[in-house]
């Protein structure tokens, strides 16, 4: 047991995995460095420029270099710095590595990883601060991930590092100095499952990424108030996501509220409720909702970018109002 | 350049041979589209098999070639069995990609053949990516990369030659400057002095020929392969050419007179090799003989495909993704 931050956990994960595998190299801008948020520190001292690759401001080639080494017996983890960017690679995530092993018939795997930081960060405005992975759920040939704690990122990036099939990590920049404990002998993650955060029996909230922590904050104040005893579940995996572990709960407490960073519209939150929606009508006791950002870019002064944020206010009344 | 006097006959009937097949295999594929047998677009290389032929003819059975929606050749040159290919573009069973690809998806990676590519462009950052796992390996393969002149008006051509050059990697770019991009002529749109410059611009070393020439294209690939091995850093070839066909084999190709196809056709790689060849004291019954072959073999490659089953449609919810969420209770 280690008690360690979300970025330190990453590059553990990382760290580990290119010890018991020779194949596993990362490439991205600055990583010799650390990589801009840390998350690659001590990294380059350990395993070399050549297998921990700084690359020039080429986003089309880091992935693209991705895919074709991907292709070419190698586990590629490609750092995109911000996730904004990798808006820059789009057609070789999205029509290349997301296509090639099902066009090709079944000759090639991706096994790539893309790590593409997310989320409010410190007035970093409209271009470094998107929360995109509903754009990634979207497309077939994809896995999602969203780890929210120190030690889901150890664990979750080893695991997306050691999938063949090719990885959307998405961390969340607020959580890179986040401090928590990273069992050694964690039980390999299998992708596809969430965690159960908080048992409950009212309410059942589906969050992900750093939404969870504002999340159990809440549920911890509505229990303290005796509005509601909420359940928490941090999705974890978005693509393919645990529709069980959704549906179970929600079947027990007959309240769904969906909460993510991300915007609303078209948000994955959107799939969640229909599936619900679907599959539990005649359980449900209110209606399923979401709560998110609304379809705004995000701006740089702070009374902007709270505009944009589920606050405890907004989260609060949400909370009440499906208990209402 | 070439020593013609001497021409090393069994090496330049082989191309020879090749250059006939990837013909006879578009011309078949052609009538193929008429039939409505190929169900997609398909794009000929007909007029440009020389490169084709002259470059694949330099590689290794293990090195890797990426290449273009203009496929065909590529593919066959590197190997890849036409029945198969022939089967992918009917969408049948038994196509090198199980009738999921079609002609612009063709791929053989038994043979190194990475794929050719529905996106102008993009296979040129995939083969830089190819070939650092190579340099990761530390082996001694190759990358060769083939690409149109329309393809150096993207980004991913100066990603792909940068990094290339940056981190010392073995490919060779291959630009097959047709002088059309779809229905453009790509000198209108495109700044400069050309694909070789562009690519020298880089450090590389960037040769520029007539690539309806195959021994030139045959003699220069050589000489540059060699070069890219032992020195692992890439190298470029622009091959010049012209595309005899339409850009898809449905496009009547208006844009452009009449007489100037029929001076192209003057041109043509394969007549030149035979001109070459007979030159060089092939007899006739040797070309008979050998035509005679490759149309047998491409009628029985029509005919298998035309016979193969359709894929069963439950091969489309295959080859997705590995990972799969609990089961619903
Ligand atoms: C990114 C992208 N843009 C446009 C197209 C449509 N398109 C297909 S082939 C082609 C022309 C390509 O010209 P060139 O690279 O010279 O290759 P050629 O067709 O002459 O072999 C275009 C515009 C595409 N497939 N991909
Ligand atoms: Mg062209």
């Amino acid at each position: 047991m280690a008690e360690m931050t979300y970025a330190a956990a990453g590059a553990a994960a990382l760290s580990e995995t290119m010890e018991a595998d020779r194949t596993v190299w990362a490439l991205g801008e600055d990583l010799g460095r650390g990589g801009v948020f840390g998350q690659y520190a001590g990294l380059e001292a350990r395993f070399g420029a050549e297998r921990i690759v700084s690359t020039p401001i080429s986003e089309a080639a880091i992935m693209g270099v991705g895919v074709g080494a991907a292709m070419t017996g190698t586990r590629p983890v490609v750092e995109m710095r911000f996730a904004d960017f990798a808006l820059c690679a789009t057609d070789e995530l999205i029509n290349q590595a997301a296509k090639a092993r099902f066009m090709f018939g079944g000759q090639t795997r991706v096994p790539l990883t893309v790590r593409m930081p997310v989320g409010m960060w410190r007035s970093s405005a409209a271009q470094h601060s998107q929360s995109l992975e509903a754009l990634y759920t979207h497309i077939p040939g994809l896995v999602v991930m969203m780890p929210a704690t120190p030690a889901d990122n150890h664990a979750m990036l080893k695991a997306a590092i050691l999938s063949d099939d090719p990885v959307v990590y998405l961390e969340h920049k607020n959580l890179w100095p986040l401090s928590g404990e990273v069992p050694d002998d964690a039980a390999p993650y299998r992708i596809g499952t969430a965690g159960v955060a908080r048992q409950g029996s009212d309410l059942t909230i589906v969050t992900w990424s750093a939404t969870l922590h504002d999340i159990l904050a809440a549920a911890g104040r509505a229990a303290q108030a005796g509005v509601a005893d909420i359940e928490v579940l941090d999705l974890r995996t978005l693509w393919p996501w645990d529709k069980a572990c959704v549906l179970q709960s929600v079947r027990r407490t007959g309240r769904l509220l969906i909460a993510h960073e991300a915007v609303v519209v078209g948000g994955f939150g959107a799939e969640v409720a229909a599936t619900v929606a679907e599959e539990l009508h005649s359980d449900l006791k209110a209606p399923v909702r979401r709560i998110g950002a609304p379809k705004l870019p995000i701006g740089y002064a702070p009374t902007l970018e709270n505009e944009i944020r589920l606050g405890p206010d907004r989260l609060d009344a949400a909370i009440a109002r499906m208990m209402s | 350049m070439s020593n013609r006097g001497n021409l090393d006959r069994n090496r330049f009937l082989a191309y020879h041979r090749e250059m006939l097949r990837i013909r006879a295999l578009e011309e078949t594929a052609l009538e193929g589209l008429k039939q409505g047998l190929v169900l997609g677009a398909i794009h000929p290389s007909i007029g440009q098999e020389a490169i084709a032929a002259g470059v694949a003819g330099q590689l290794r059975r293990d090195d890797i070639l990426l290449s273009t929606h203009r496929g065909h050749g590529h593919t066959l040159a590197k190997g890849a069995d036409p029945e198969a290919m022939m089967r992918e573009l009917f969408g049948r069973q038994g196509g090198n990609c199980g009738g999921k690809g079609g002609s612009m998806h063709i791929a053989d990676f038994s043979v190194g053949m990475l794929g050719a590519n529905g996106v102008v462009g993009a296979n040129i950052v995939i083969a830089t990516g190819a070939a650092h796992a190579i340099r990761l390996h530390g082996d001694d393969r190759i990358v060769a990369c083939f690409f149109g002149d329309g393809a150096i008006n993207r980004g991913p051509f100066l990603e792909g030659l940068n990094w290339a050059a940056a981190f010392d990697l073995p490919v060779l770019f291959i630009c097959e400057d047709n002088g059309f991009a779809a229905t453009t002529r790509s000198a209108d749109l495109t700044a400069g002095p050309g694909p070789a410059a562009r690519a020298a611009s880089f450090g590389m070393d960037a040769e520029s020929i007539d690539g309806n020439d195959i021994t030139i294209v045959a003699e220069t690939a050589e000489s540059l392969i060699d070069r890219v091995r032992r020195n692992r850093k890439p190298a470029f070839l622009h091959a010049r050419t012209y595309r005899l066909t339409g850009h898809t084999g449905a496009d009547p190709a208006t844009y452009r007179p009449a007489t100037e196809v029929e001076q192209a056709w003057q041109n043509d790689p394969i007549a030149r090799s035979r001109a070459l060849l007979v030159a060089a004291g092939v007899e006739t019954e040797v070309f008979d003989t050998m035509e005679r072959a490759v149309a047998a073999e491409m009628k029985q490659v029509f005919e298998a495909a035309r016979n193969a089953p359709w894929p069963d449609p439950a091969e489309g919810l295959t080859d997705v993704l590995d990972a799969r969420a609990p089961e619903v209770a």
